[in-house]
């Protein structure tokens, strides 16, 4: 019995160590169900989240704060130390460019609260999440160039991790015209393979 | 199981000893909490990975080059999703389809017949054609009041059925007239 004890609490302690806690996400949404059995990739891979004609932006951390610098030089909006720092950190996000201090400001709990994030802008005008995928996009290539350069990464793993995945999880009642604007501004700047989110189900639907 | 026997047989003798308290712990509940977590742990967190359907789309920069190879109208099917759920597809040209268009449901028993059976008549087809590697080619066009969820439904349709390509496209007037015209719409 002990040994059995024992060894429960040693699993057990390995799978709570390894457990990731789950983010709370500023637009949660019901993705639909396929049969495709396959996974996202661990890393390299971006999130646009759709939903009641919202889009949302999630980026891997370590392009956050080089894909805002040249945000920032892009739309003219400076940003201190601490916010870049902030901005590291965000789970995500769905604000115009000229609201994200004020959204920096707030602390995490607040920032997931209904109607404080309303989505970034995407239509023709201010098409500002083609700027967010572009600059991530680019942040990934010379993150890895660099790596690459300095011979700590193989030509095959640049190849594959060179360019950001993107990853479209959209809302399963969202109207399909927001999803094919979405798709568009990914086919805009030639990124002509993404991945759905979906969740899982059998082939008797 | 988990008691441990520390009563001497003692009483060789006269003496009444007073009975030593048992110091094994019975750990059977606590083992069993301690499963159940693992379990709980286990499942969520390989569960919590997202799943993910990879979609390739063609290049919208070039679209008429000259290599481009047409696609024979015989083994061409077009599926228009509509409003609430619903699909109208045909086979082959707009003006003069080789199979009319006909109104189909999600789902097993709905389009994924049609389209095991359009993929059996692509592959002939393309036997014909002396191109056995190929087959069926099949166009979705979904309509503006489609939900994402139709999509996801119908391309989850291709990777159950296999035809040889598959592409989403826009629609065109006359097929939205058509749409419409069937109630669809």
């Amino acid at each position: 019995m002990t040994a059995m004890c024992d060894v429960a609490f040693l699993l057990l302690s390995f799978f709570i160590m390894t457990a990731t806690a789950k983010q709370p996400e500023p637009k949660p949404v019901d993705t639909p169900q396929s049969t495709v059995i396959e996974k996202l990739p661990d890393e390299g891979v971006a999130t646009i989240t759709i939903g009641q004609k919202q889009v949302f932006f999630l980026m891997p951390k370590n392009i956050r704060r080089a894909t805002l610098e040249r945000m920032s030089e892009l739309r003219n909006v400076k940003f201190t130390e601490e916010e870049y720092a902030e901005f590291e950190k965000l789970e995500g996000f769905g604000v115009k460019m000229s609201e994200l201090k004020s959204l920096l400001k707030l602390s995490p709990g607040e920032r997931v609260k209904e109607n404080v994030q309303k989505g970034i802008p995407y239509d023709s005008i201010n098409n500002q999440l083609f700027d967010w995928v572009k600059q991530a996009r680019e942040s990934q290539r010379a993150f890895y160039d660099e790596k690459f350069q300095a011979g700590e990464i193989t030509a095959e793993e640049y190849g594959v991790k060179g360019d950001l995945q993107i990853a479209i999880k959209g809302d399963a009642k969202e109207e399909y015209p927001t999803i094919k604007r979405v798709m568009d501004i990914l086919q805009e700047q030639k990124k002509n393979k993404f991945y759905l989110v979906t969740g899982l189900r059998d082939e008797d639907f | 199981m988990a008691e441990l026997n520390t009563g001497g047989d003692g009483g060789k003798g006269k003496k009444v000893r007073s009975k030593k308290s048992n110091p094994g712990v019975d750990l059977t509940a606590m083992v069993d909490l301690a499963f159940l977590l693992i379990t709980f742990f286990m499942l969520t967190t390989t569960l919590s990975k997202p799943q993910a359907m990879p979609l390739p789309m063609p290049d919208k920069e070039q679209p008429d080059r000259p290599d481009k190879t047409k696609i024979p109208e015989e083994r061409m099917m077009t599926i228009l999703i509509g409003s609430n759920n619903r699909i109208l597809w045909y086979m082959g040209k707009f003006d003069n389809p080789s199979i009319p268009p006909t109104e189909a449901a999600f789902g097993k028993n709905g389009i994924r017949k049609d389209l095991l059976k359009n993929v059996e008549l692509g592959k002939a087809y393309a036997k014909q054609e002396g191109k056995p590697q190929q087959g069926l080619v099949v166009n979705i066009k979904a309509s503006d009041k489609a939900n994402y969820r139709n999509l996801v439904d119908i391309l989850d349709e291709m990777a159950i059925t296999k035809p040889q390509l598959f592409a989403i496209g826009d629609m065109t007037a006359g097929e939205l007239d058509l749409l419409k015209q069937s109630g669809l719409y």
